[in-house]
């Protein structure tokens, strides 16, 4: 077979190392800037079962930098659309497409079924359910992520080596650390990380040469530079984990990675231009809000009244301290509303706001 | 003695500089810190782990008169 002469012909692949690489079973999750070139990379290679998580759809914005995809994969599951590519790309292999998200209701069966995971995602929730998933089922992750025109490659929990929670043990406060689709990427960039990570499942499938263990690799495009870090295992971290495998599935990694919520104080949210107010309090709870442009929908009826918000206007929301709104806002961006926040410290704050101004 | 400090992603957009070199005379990581503190208070309200020639350490490491490297957590994919 052709198709693979030029690994054959290295003296350190040879036929024997390409059955080692057809033999292997890869989960990539995230089908996105890193998960791209990962996926083209392996499949290229000849992995022989490569499976694809991703619950997302391939948008215009994503082309830039997501090269399995074209204009004709619009408005596609990417998980299938990476898959119908593949195929493609290399008809030998045998390819999963999941187009869902992982959870930690599904993650450990899932990981069970592959020797090596790939950590492609955009989000710290699903970067800690991976690593904590794979500390439980044993298994190496290969371990890439973003920022701007800066990247990291680690392979974790690879021969009895550190997990990413050696490294950072918890995730740092939500709003902290902005993602791609905020604060854009340099295009190439997840290339050149998702490249690396496909470097690593190699050389672990053919356990060639010295896998990025104990390591983070941190790569900077705008001066070629990179720095090698070495870091401990922690065991203590690991067996924090561990302890938690009979429940695990019980976790809810969102809300331990709380999704950033924006947030406004009482004086600039009153300095905006077209604003709607709404209290998310129950029925009754004072002090009331005599405002024009105030509606109350309590929380619990929140999702089902959707459709009386107003995506025009900047939408406020107020509850008692600025807590239940957090909640709230979280619901309206789930629901691709724009232009929503939580007024801070809630309706106390607004009235005495109020109270002052009118002094 | 004189430490080179880095910082990487964005922490630079904080400090406003990828690295610098700054004159210092205490002993461990965490005093460096609350000097960086001091001069960045937008670092406060970051996490991130710190490396010292090129390994990662502990708030209680002791300077050792080499490169220290401010990293943070990436999310992007």
């Amino acid at each position: 077979m052709s198709r693979y002469n030029r690994h054959i012909i290295l003296d350190e692949i040879g036929q024997v190392g390409q059955d080692k690489i057809a033999a292997a079973k890869v989960l990539v999750i995230g089908a996105g800037g890193l998960g791209c070139p990962v996926l083209q990379y392996l499949a290229a290679a000849g992995i022989g079962h490569l499976g694809i998580v991703d619950f997302d759809l391939v948008e215009e914005s994503n082309l830039q930098r997501q090269i399995l995809f074209g204009t004709s994969s619009l408005g596609a599951n990417k998980a299938i659309a990476a898959k119908n590519r593949l195929a493609d790309l290399n008809p030998t292999i045998a390819l999963t497409a999941y187009p869902k998200k992982l959870t930690a209701k599904n993650a450990l069966a899932l990981f069970e079924q592959y020797d090596i995971i790939v950590d492609g995602t955009d989000n710290f929730a699903t970067r800690y359910l991976i690593s904590d998933a794979a500390i439980i089922t044993n298994k190496p992750v290969v371990y890439g992520a973003i920022y701007k025109f800066e990247g990291q490659v680690s392979v974790f929990n690879y021969a009895s080596g550190p997990s990413y929670r050696c490294l950072f043990a918890k995730p740092p406060k939500a709003g902290q650390v902005a993602n791609c689709s905020d604060v854009g990427v340099l295009g190439v960039l997840p290339g050149i990380i998702g490249s690396m990570q496909a470097n690593e499942v190699l050389k672990i499938v053919l356990e060639l040469g010295e896998v990025l263990s104990g390591k983070l690799c941190c790569y900077n495009a705008k001066t070629t530079q990179i720095h090698t870090l070495k870091v401990h295992k922690s065991e203590q971290e690991i067996a924090q984990v561990l302890a938690r495998k009979n429940s695990f599935h019980e976790f809810d990694y969102e809300a331990f990675c709380e999704t950033p919520v924006p947030e406004i104080a009482a004086k600039e949210a009153l300095s905006l231009k077209n604003i709607q107010f709404i209290d998310v309090r129950e029925v009754g709870e004072e002090p009331a809000i005599s405002l024009e442009n105030c509606v109350r929908i309590p929380l619990e009826e929140l999702a089902i009244n959707i459709a009386q918000i107003n995506s025009e206007k900047s939408n406020i929301l107020v509850c008692q301290t600025g807590i239940r709104s957090r909640k709230g806002v979280s619901i309206l961006i789930e629901h691709h509303l724009e232009n929503c926040y939580s007024l801070k410290g809630g309706a106390i704050a607004l009235l005495n706001h109020l109270k002052v101004e009118s002094k | 003695m004189n430490i080179t400090v880095k910082y990487f992603g964005l922490l630079a957009e904080v400090t406003k500089r990828s690295q610098e070199t700054i004159v210092f005379n205490k002993t461990t990581v965490a005093h460096l810190l609350e000097q960086l503190y001091a001069t960045y208070p937008g670092l406060k309200e970051k996490d991130f782990q710190v490396a010292q020639n090129l390994e990662i350490v502990t708030k209680d490491a002791l300077l050792t008169n080499q490169e220290i490297a401010l990293l943070p957590p990436f999310s992007g994919g």
